[in-house]
């Protein structure tokens, strides 16, 4: 059986056309990579309701915040990299602290953008803003939860931060019930092991529990579509079923998906816990799936750290 | 406070207007340097040096409604200098935002007047700020939101030298350039002295009228003296006029003015007003304060 791949990039562009006659107060921003991040369709629908900044993020991060204290609904596009760190200061001083109405539509997340190399890929993005109070976080793992993150985003009221994907992955959740912000999507129910995931690495994930539950494992596989604020609940109780948790996310391991687990379970449910992520380094230039297998991204990687958990007692 | 703040906002007769918010000005100037001396926190160079603009604008130039401070079509102020906070606020309280008598309460725990002004804690705050370079953006957001939503309020945003060496501000005046959001103007609080030292020697803006035409904005063509409010409401004529936007107007000022030991001085940028400081200092603010008096 073949699996559906499509771009989240294409699905922002999508949803934002399909989003904008209901909501009218919705504007679009990006710093001249409009036509990488599928924002441009939009733009030329609607012109007078699209700002091209050019390249200056923090010019447009705060551009967004004067629009959304008068009512406006603005959602600023670009890369992830360089939204959060170009433009970190006003997404904390000016959007946060003022709890203000904006939409990030972070493109080319993790290592997405991968033929650009290290200095295009995002793996410290989501640690930035998980650290910025009154954000919320959310990290699609496919086209369908885009446009779904996208909607919620809009029917909210303080700053969300999205982040998205460059390269056309698996369809997941077609005909699913929707992604609901705030909560944990369970996609296996097991008892040895919970796997904990986000974003694109959620289809290997998948891939892994059904491996893992051939070879008698049996995996609790939550999807974690909101980093904050967390779905604490449902993650202290699948670790205190199965006393092992292993999170699995295309950032690196310090301060993403991770940091949220391990700080949410070190209060409410301690376990054995280990992490795939970006290991504190740089990576590289290359094919986008090869790239991430080797760095430790993938089914087969998954499956033998949670083998390895679960034989560690 | 020897006017009647609700005949102010009705005084049709300018230089009557103009004498009025000269002596407002200098009482609110006083009543920072009281509060700055009494907390022994915050900023007085930056404070004392957009007295009279603060006061022309919210006592002239902008129409908001302080019964009701976050009025869709209410024109917008952005204090890009956010440093300058306890100015704001007191041209707030005396406007009608927030009781006179909370003005006390600056930078103490549990203040809605932080050190920094906060939209979403202060009544009348238009925009958080307080890390330099965020206001020119955020008021052609506001501006550009104007057109959007096919409204005609005003926005302006008030900067200093700090606000002019931070790259954002640049990218912020280039975008205006292109954009040309209607009625946005951002005045200069133009005071050459920054928190480290002089701008020359930190990081020389001049020729600034030239750079900010070469980036193609509508610079007024006088430079104003922003401490004589005859003088700024000649500029808001000026601006009135204008159809070219974005529209900006430098106005020279003094740090610290006010006190003669204390302007032009980089040391009291944000240096605590000390108790002979204070004891030397305040009789030439009521000096001049009882000049402006004798004038009305």
């Amino acid at each position: 059986m073949t699996v559906t791949q499509a771009a989240m990039r294409d699905a922002l562009g999508d949803a934002l056309l399909e989003l904008a006659p209901r909501f009218p107060d919705m504007v679009v921003l990006d710093a001249d990579v409009s036509s990488s991040t599928r924002t441009a369709a939009f733009g030329k629908a609607y012109p007078e309701r699209f700002f091209n900044v050019g390249v200056a993020e923090a010019n447009m991060v705060d551009i967004a915040a004067g629009m959304a204290t008068c009512g406006l609904r603005p959602v600023a596009s670009t890369f992830a990299i360089f939204l959060t760190l170009k433009a970190g200061d006003p997404i904390r001083n000016t959007i946060c602290y003022g709890k203000l109405p904006v939409i990030f539509a972070a493109g080319y997340g993790g290592l997405s953008d991968s033929y650009d190399g290290a200095s295009h890929q995002s793996i410290a993005d989501l640690a930035v803003v998980r650290a910025m109070p009154n954000m919320t976080v959310v990290v699609p793992a496919d086209v369908i939860e885009v446009r779904q993150a996208l909607e919620a985003a809009l029917l909210m009221e303080g700053p969300v931060y999205i982040r998205l994907s460059r390269n056309p992955t698996p369809v997941l959740f077609e005909g699913s019930p929707p992604l609901e912000i705030g909560k944990i999507r369970k996609l296996r129910d097991g008892s040895d092991l919970t796997i904990a995931v986000c974003g694109v690495p959620t289809f290997m994930a998948i891939e892994a529990a059904d491996r893992l539950a051939a070879s008698g494992i049996s995996v609790d596989l939550l999807e974690v579509s909101t980093l904050k604020p967390i779905d604490a609940e449902a993650l202290a109780r699948s670790a205190a079923k199965t006393r092992r948790v292993l999170t699995v996310e295309e950032h690196s391991i310090h301060g993403g998906l991770a940091g949220a687990v391990a700080e949410t379970l070190g209060r409410l449910a301690p376990a054995r816990m280990d992490f795939i992520g970006i290991e504190d380094t740089f990576p590289e230039s290359g094919d986008y799936m090869e790239l991430l297998k080797k760095y430790g991204i993938s089914a087969e990687h998954i499956e033998n750290r949670a083998k390895a958990l679960v034989k560690e007692g | 406070m020897k006017l009647d703040i609700p005949s102010v906002l009705a005084e049709k007769n300018r230089s009557r207007k103009a004498a009025q918010l000269q002596y407002l000005a200098q009482y609110f100037r006083l009543s920072v340097f009281d509060v700055l001396h009494e907390r022994g926190t915050g900023h007085w160079g930056g404070a004392s040096s957009a007295a009279e603009l603060l006061v022309s604008l919210y006592f002239d130039a902008m129409n908001v409604k302080p019964e009701e401070p976050r009025w869709a079509d209410r024109d917008r102020l952005v204090l890009s200098k956010g440093h300058a906070s306890c100015m704001l606020y007191t041209v707030l309280a005396w406007r009608g935002f927030l009781p006179v008598e909370e003005l006390k309460s600056f930078r103490r725990l549990n203040s809605r007047l932080q050190g920094h002004p906060c939209m979403v804690k202060t009544p009348g705050v238009d925009m958080s700020t307080g890390a330099l370079g965020h206001g020119v953006s955020v008021a052609v957001g506001m501006a550009l939101a104007a057109r959007v939503l096919k409204k005609s309020y005003w926005t302006y945003v008030l900067v200093g030298e700090g606000d002019l060496n931070e790259g954002q501000t640049w990218e912020a005046i280039m975008s205006a350039a292109k954009f040309r959001p209607e009625r946005l103007v951002m005045l200069i609080d133009y005071n050459k002295v920054q928190l480290d030292g002089p701008s020359q020697e930190i990081m020389p803006l001049d020729p600034l009228p030239d750079k900010l035409r070469a980036f193609n904005w509508n610079v007024a063509p006088t430079i104003y003296n922003g401490h004589c409010v005859g003088e700024i409401l000649d500029s808001f004529t000026w601006i009135r006029c204008q159809s070219q936007w974005p529209v900006a107007v430098i106005y020279t000022t003094h740090k610290g003015r006010g006190v003669s030991f204390m302007e032009d001085n980089a040391y009291w940028h944000g240096s605590p007003i000390d108790a002979e400081s204070y004891a030397r200092g305040r009789p030439e603010l009521e000096a001049t304060l009882a000049e402006l008096e004798a004038k009305l």
